[in-house]
């Protein structure tokens, strides 16, 4: 009984295959000749420091990607992500600065704080049955203005945190590069991510829910538990974010990170995931955020007006979704 | 015989209208029963109530003589009554392995499993393989392709193979025909019987009056929430089946 058969294909037709075996080879490829040319056209991009520059700038906003991800990949999207961070970077911050508690509990305080963000954000998704990009645009507000009143909108210096806290913001040396813990620490949360992405019957139930979720529910799954979780974590990931944003700056500042909810979802895109659920890979969003970091940086030495590099992330954006929608179209 | 799965009285009521008016069903070992009836008579509510999407409000239920009731799908699923839905229920972007197994997925053995929760990929591609090779679904490349890449009637069939792999007791199918072609409907067909063929009987659902004709045994006609009659294909006609379906024939007997 033949069900399939095979037919001849295109050059275009195995590219579009390719692509949509592997999500993350085209924006690998870019950031591969990203770096090529930048690195012709200037002479000091690929210098450790400014390599270390790059992987710096890109941390926070990594990080954030991370459980931007999870929230994609389950068709949702996450606008309150920066809104969260911040304020878990103004709790830890304030707590250990005014009441002297040590660096740990303040930093395991942060993590609560930024999962129950992330559950109330589940919770309006699931029981109220709202669309994510509306719960988030709401708690994006009710959270920053929580962080502007419990912070009184004044920055907490790095002088008067235990050091556990810029912990992140410190450096070693390969290679003459110096390396901050919080890009250590992005690697290993993207390893960490994909790892079980990839292999844990939750990983499949994300990607089951973000594809279909009535599907997903008719095949056994408890896609309520799946978006909560998926929601709760991402917040304790944006808890990560936090410490890694403030050994970035060196302080607390409830104004830092005003773009960065964007800048997530920039890179998640870039990265190769769909904004329309159940395809993609976290490590794609390191390569997305490293992508933005790289044409910045880039186009910066190479003596190009900050506008034009904005366009650049514009256009890469585009191209990214215009892509996507390709791919989808993939038949036998 | 005793039915592997009998209903008696089921009655369901949305607000005031009534989908099931005290409705029977008899499933015997080993056959294909399928049940045809007019748009309205009550076959999609009929299916639910027996595969626990939806709670009848009176009547029962008896699997191999036991009387069950189900609260969910997964009541149902786990009493062994595997059902396909005409939406399919797979997952597009994962692969045939992957949707095969979906909600109810293997670790690996030791501490790979416990601790890491790592999925026996491995293990559940070639179970897959047997299961698609059981049912003579040879010409899938490998299980490790992605369904949307598969035609609607490859797509089918996995969700098809899904239902024979896991269902111990019923397989119920939900107008496994209606969106496909020619040549796909009769590959589907086809594993309709080979599920017959290994012992377990089928609840096959649909509204072209030639498949039902092909492959059943019985057939339970439904109207107005009832049962009304059950016919053998080869005592009656096509042209009688549908005229007793839409009450331009009284039933026989």
């Amino acid at each position: 009984m033949a069900v399939v058969e095979s037919r001849e294909r295109s050059p275009l037709t195995r590219l579009q295959h390719l692509l949509h075996a592997q999500a993350t080879i085209g924006p690998a490829v870019v950031l591969l000749v990203a770096v090529v040319v930048f690195a012709v056209l200037s002479e000091r991009f690929l210098t450790p420091g400014n390599i270390s520059l790059i992987l710096q700038q890109v941390a926070v906003v990594g990080t954030l990607a991370v459980g931007q991800t999870i929230v994609i990949l389950t068709a949702g999207i996450d606008l309150s992500c920066g809104a969260i961070m911040v304020l878990t970077s103004i709790v830890m911050a304030k707590v250990a600065a005014e009441t002297g508690l040590p660096g740990l509990p303040a930093l395991l305080l942060g993590f609560v704080v930024g999962t129950l963000c992330g559950v109330l954000n589940g919770v309006l998704v699931t029981r109220l049955k709202l669309p994510p990009f509306i719960v988030t645009l709401g708690t994006l507000n009710v959270f920053f203005a929580l962080n502007l009143w419990y912070s009184g909108s004044a920055t907490i210096r790095g002088t008067d945190m235990p050091s556990l806290l810029l912990w992140t913001g410190q450096t070693f040396t390969v290679f003459g590069t110096r390396v901050t813990y919080g890009s250590v620490m992005l690697v290993l949360l993207v390893g960490a991510m994909a790892f079980v992405l990839k292999n844990t019957a939750w990983g499949r139930h994300v990607y089951a829910t973000g594809d279909d979720v009535e599907a997903a529910r008719l095949s056994g799954i408890r896609t309520t538990r799946v978006l909560l979780s998926v929601y709760a974590t991402a917040g304790l990931i944006y808890a990560l974010a936090a410490w890694t944003l403030i050994g970035r700056i060196a302080s607390a500042s409830p104004q830092a990170g005003q773009t960065d909810n964007l800048d997530s979802i920039t890179a998640v895109v870039i990265g190769g995931t769909s904004l329309f659920g159940g395809r993609g890979a976290v490590v794609g969003s390191l390569i997305g955020a490293l992508i933005v970091g790289v044409f910045r940086n880039g186009l910066a030495l190479a003596g190009v007006d900050v506008l034009w590099q904005t366009m650049a992330v514009g256009v890469l954006i585009i191209v990214a979704v215009s892509l996507d929608q390709w791919i989808r179209k993939v038949r036998s | 015989m005793t039915a592997v799965l009998r209903a008696s009285g089921l009655v369901k009521r949305y607000g005031r209208v009534t989908a099931l008016a005290g409705s029977d069903l008899e499933l015997l070992p080993g056959e294909i029963l399928a049940v045809i009836g007019d748009n309205g008579a009550g076959k999609s509510s009929l299916i639910k109530a027996l595969s626990g999407a939806v709670v009848p409000d009176e009547g029962e239920i008896f699997l191999d003589g036991e009387p069950v009731s189900f609260s969910t799908p997964l009541d149902a699923r786990r009493a062994g009554i595997e059902t396909v839905h005409q939406s399919l229920a797979v997952a597009p972007s994962l692969d045939i392995a992957a949707n095969l197994f979906l909600g109810r997925e293997r670790r690996r053995k030791g501490v790979l499993g416990s601790v890491f929760r790592m999925l026996d990929r491995a293990g559940m591609r070639e179970e897959a393989r047997r299961q698609l090779d059981a049912l003579g679904i040879m010409t899938i490349q490998h299980p490790g392709q992605a369904v949307e890449t598969l035609s609607g009637g490859q797509r089918q069939a996995v969700a098809v193979a899904r239902a024979a792999a896991f269902g111990s007791r019923v397989v119920i199918l939900d107008e496994p025909t209606a969106a496909l072609g020619v040549r796909e409907s009769r590959a589907v067909l086809d594993l309709v019987l080979q599920v017959r063929e290994r012992g377990l009987p089928v609840i096959l659902i649909s509204h072209n009056m030639p498949h039902v004709f092909e492959v059943a045994d019985r057939i339970h006609i439904q109207r107005l929430g009832r049962r009304i009659a059950v016919v053998d294909p080869a005592q009656v006609s096509m042209s009688d089946a549908v005229a007793i379906m839409t009450g331009a024939l009284e039933p026989p007997g």
